[in-house]
């Protein structure tokens, strides 16, 4: 069987070329990807728009608007030192708040650092997720993280480390689980393109294309990671190409534009629903402000390609397409930006309030029940805090 | 001079002796590393020695071992020692193991440098000290200075090294530890600690960001009676263990700190070597002041970390004992 298979195989396409023709050629016998748009970066419906009711379309707008806010907001509290570190996914939004549109609440969504929108979009109580950024009691997570690092199981979000790349092998298995107890559930991991160069990346992509898995890849092609251009990340012409290699289906979609990202996730997620296994989409976006509340760009990007960007944002686009469809009104929209910034500025109050976890925390949750050592070391802690006021620590 | 500024003092010069010297990770070519420390080295050596890779631990280690079986001399950099996993294959199972599997024919000499430890509020993944991993791993030597001299010295002494070093920067102390730094090439060897203080009643045993800790904590004993003395380990190995055998002999009670959690840590093996050595000249039970065994916590960093508060503890208690 096996010989008949190879011996077709070899003989099935005569090679008038010669081996260096061939080899010179193969990088360009795969035709050029397009990307799929929907609405223009001036706001007009140039594609085939997606399904959708009203609600839903202002439903996507709101959340854009309110991590738009919220993220201004995080980063000046950053510059004033009262919080430690932010990651913001300004100009990037349209991407996670289609993509979670387009999912079921059911679905698993496994993040990276930009896409904490996506458990404000399900409904997610904004003042719980504001003390995740200040680390204090208010926080699902106990203050053991990072900021923007959140998660909370109440809506299918699970928790990211900070390695970039670790979360898409998960995905690929919580999508085998999901298709072994045959849930209608499918599992969507989150990425930059740094992280399409790690391993995992890499081994995540095989297996979901070995066992066809009910996965989504989304790659948030934002140009940089870090201070590296994607043209030094990878020699591929794209992202989305590499979903090839492993037998994937694959979308290169304008991650600017909230309705196509919203069209893709919707298709991707009915195939996966149907047993056709996982797909890969490169949302191309772009990196508006700084890679993180550590960094500079002004070091190593020019300011003139943000320019360009800041001109297709994803934000601005989208109410000009709600104006022009009569779904929104100028006034109502201003309306609705000053109610969201009160209901940030008044989140962030409140979070800010709260007081920090208490030093034993530090010990639960390490196993399911603390072993002796951890008990010993929690009771070292607290004696060694009774005799020491705060400030003598 | 600070550590960071040390560190690229010492990678300048060495790139400019020996033109086998290249630098490579992530982000540390044109924009000179997240932490700075190969600023400038892209505009002096270009973008073949300095070298910006795609976002791959395993990529970076991996292709330091070919360049460096090869006969290159690279220094890689892992953006913070949280992030070295993904490449810790190419370090346990290949680079460590190279010059012993295939006889002493391959070697591959070369450094890895990453930022280590805790205090900078940098959560689960920007704060471990995962040093007992390398020191458990045999063909891997591990240094972790305490300042920007040493770092310098050291960092120089690294790369001319015939084998693999493991090169951990405490971050914590990058821009807060000062002192005076030659502008010129020198070396401080591998293999030998430095005692930062003498004293008779207590030995001190640190390395990395924990040491000005330390530092703080046996001058407090100092007021309270206690004369400490304070060794920087500085390479944790090959460990210079007749300086630490000397100076327990001396004192006969020693106090180990480290950052990185207790099990398995480091002061275990050094309390075991002191105990096989100097048993007998022990006046009281030693002591480890550690991080917990927890993973790094986010908000309550303070407490995890083994500041000088709970040094000083420790100092006076093993003090008064026996
Ligand atoms: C394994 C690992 N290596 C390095 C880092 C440090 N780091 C944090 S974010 C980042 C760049 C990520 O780029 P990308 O995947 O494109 O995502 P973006 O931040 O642009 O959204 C790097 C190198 C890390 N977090 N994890």
């Amino acid at each position: 069987m096996a010989k008949a298979a190879a011996a077709k195989s070899s003989t099935k396409r005569k090679s008038k070329r010669s081996a260096s023709e061939r080899i010179a050629q193969s990088p360009f016998d795969l035709p050029e990807i397009p990307l799929h748009q929907v609405i223009d970066p001036s706001g007009k419906a140039v594609g085939v728009l997606p399904k959708t009711d009203r609600a839903l379309r202002l439903r996507m707008y709101r959340t854009m608007q309110l991590i738009r806010l919220l993220d201004e907001r995080m980063m000046i509290l950053q510059r004033q030192g009262r919080i430690g570190f932010y990651g913001a996914c300004t100009g990037q939004e349209a991407a996670p708040v289609g993509t979670v549109a387009a999912l079921e609440d059911r679905d698993w969504i496994f993040p990276a650092l930009r896409e904490g929108v996506t458990m404000l979009y399900r409904g997610f109580d904004l003042e719980t997720y504001v003390c995740q950024v200040f680390g204090n009691s208010g926080d699902v997570l106990k203050g053991r993280q990072m900021p923007s690092h959140y998660a909370s199981k109440s809506v299918n979000v699970v928790s990211w480390g900070s390695c970039i790349g670790t979360q898409i092998p998960q995905a690929v298995g919580a999508a085998m689980a999901a298709k072994y107890k045959k849930d209608d559930v499918v599992a969507a991991a989150f990425m930059g393109d740094g992280a399409t160069s790690e391993g995992d990346f890499h081994t995540a992509l095989n297996f979901a294309g070995v066992f066809q898995v009910p996965a989504l890849f989304l790659c948030q092609n934002n140009h940089w990671s870090i201070s590296i251009p994607t043209a030094k990340q990878t020699a591929s012409r794209t992202i989305a190409e590499k979903a090839v290699a492993y037998g994937l289906p694959y979308a290169r979609v304008d991650g600017n534009d909230v309705l196509a990202v919203y069209g893709a996730v919707k298709e991707a997620r009915e195939r996966a629903a149907r047993g056709e296994g996982a797909t890969f989409l490169e949302l191309l976006t772009y990196r508006i402000g700084a890679h993180s509340s550590s960094d500079d760009p002004r070091v190593y990007r020019d300011e003139a390609e943000v320019e360009v960007w800041k001109a297709r944002d994803p934000l601005a686009r989208y109410r000009k397409f709600l104006i022009e469809e009569g779904d929104l009104s100028a006034k109502e929209d201003e309306r609705q930006r000053t109610e969201l910034n009160e209901t940030v500025l008044e989140a962030v109050k409140r979070a800010e309030a709260r007081p920090l976890p208490p030093a034993e925390s530090l010990f639960d949750d390490v196993y399911a029940e603390r072993p002796w050592h951890l008990e010993a070391q929690r009771t070292e802690l607290l004696e060694h805090l009774a005799s020491h006021p705060k400030k003598e620590r | 001079m600070n550590l960071i500024e040390a560190v690229n003092s010492a990678l300048s010069l060495e790139m400019a002796a020996d033109d086998r010297v290249v630098v490579l990770g992530e982000d540390v070519g044109k924009f000179g590393g997240v932490f700075r420390a190969t600023k400038g080295l892209y505009e002096a050596f270009g973008p073949e020695r300095s070298i910006d890779t795609p976002l791959a631990e395993g990529g970076i280690i991996g292709a330091a071992i070919g360049m460096a079986m090869y006969g290159l001399r690279p220094v890689a950099e892992i953006q913070f020692s949280d992030f070295i996993f993904p490449g810790f294959d190419q370090i346990v199972s290949e680079l460590a193991k190279l010059r012993y599997r295939s006889g002493g024919d391959y070697a591959a000499p070369m450094v890895i440098r990453t930022p280590v430890g805790g205090g900078i509020r940098g959560g689960h993944y920007h704060s471990q000290s995962p040093e007992t991993y390398f020191l458990h791993t045999p063909g891997l030597k591990v240094v972790c200075p305490s300042n920007p001299y040493d770092a310098k010295g050291l960092l120089i002494s690294a790369i001319r090294d015939e084998d693999p070093v493991m090169f951990f920067e405490p971050k914590r102390i990058y821009r807060a530890a000062r002192g005076e730094v030659p502008s010129e090439s020198y070396t401080v060897p591998l293999g030998k600690a430095a005692t930062l203080r003498t004293g008779k009643d207590v030995t001190v045993i640190s390395w990395g960001a924990m040491v000005h800790e330390a530092s703080l904590a046996c001058e407090s004993a100092a007021k309270e009676g206690v004369d400490a003395e304070l060794i920087d380990l500085r390479t944790l190995l090959p460990l210079d263990v007749e300086t630490l055998i000397e100076s327990v002999k001396k004192t006969g009670r020693m106090v180990v700190v480290h950052e990185a959690p207790r099990t398995c840590g480091f002061a275990g093996e050094l309390i075991t070597l002191t105990l096989e050595r100097a048993f007998y000249h022990l006046q009281a039970q030693p002591r480890r002041v550690t991080g917990f065994d927890t993973p790094f916590p986010y908000t309550l960093e303070d407490e995890y970390l083994p500041l000088a508060p709970r040094i000083l503890s420790s100092i006076l208690e093993i003090a008064h004992e026996g």
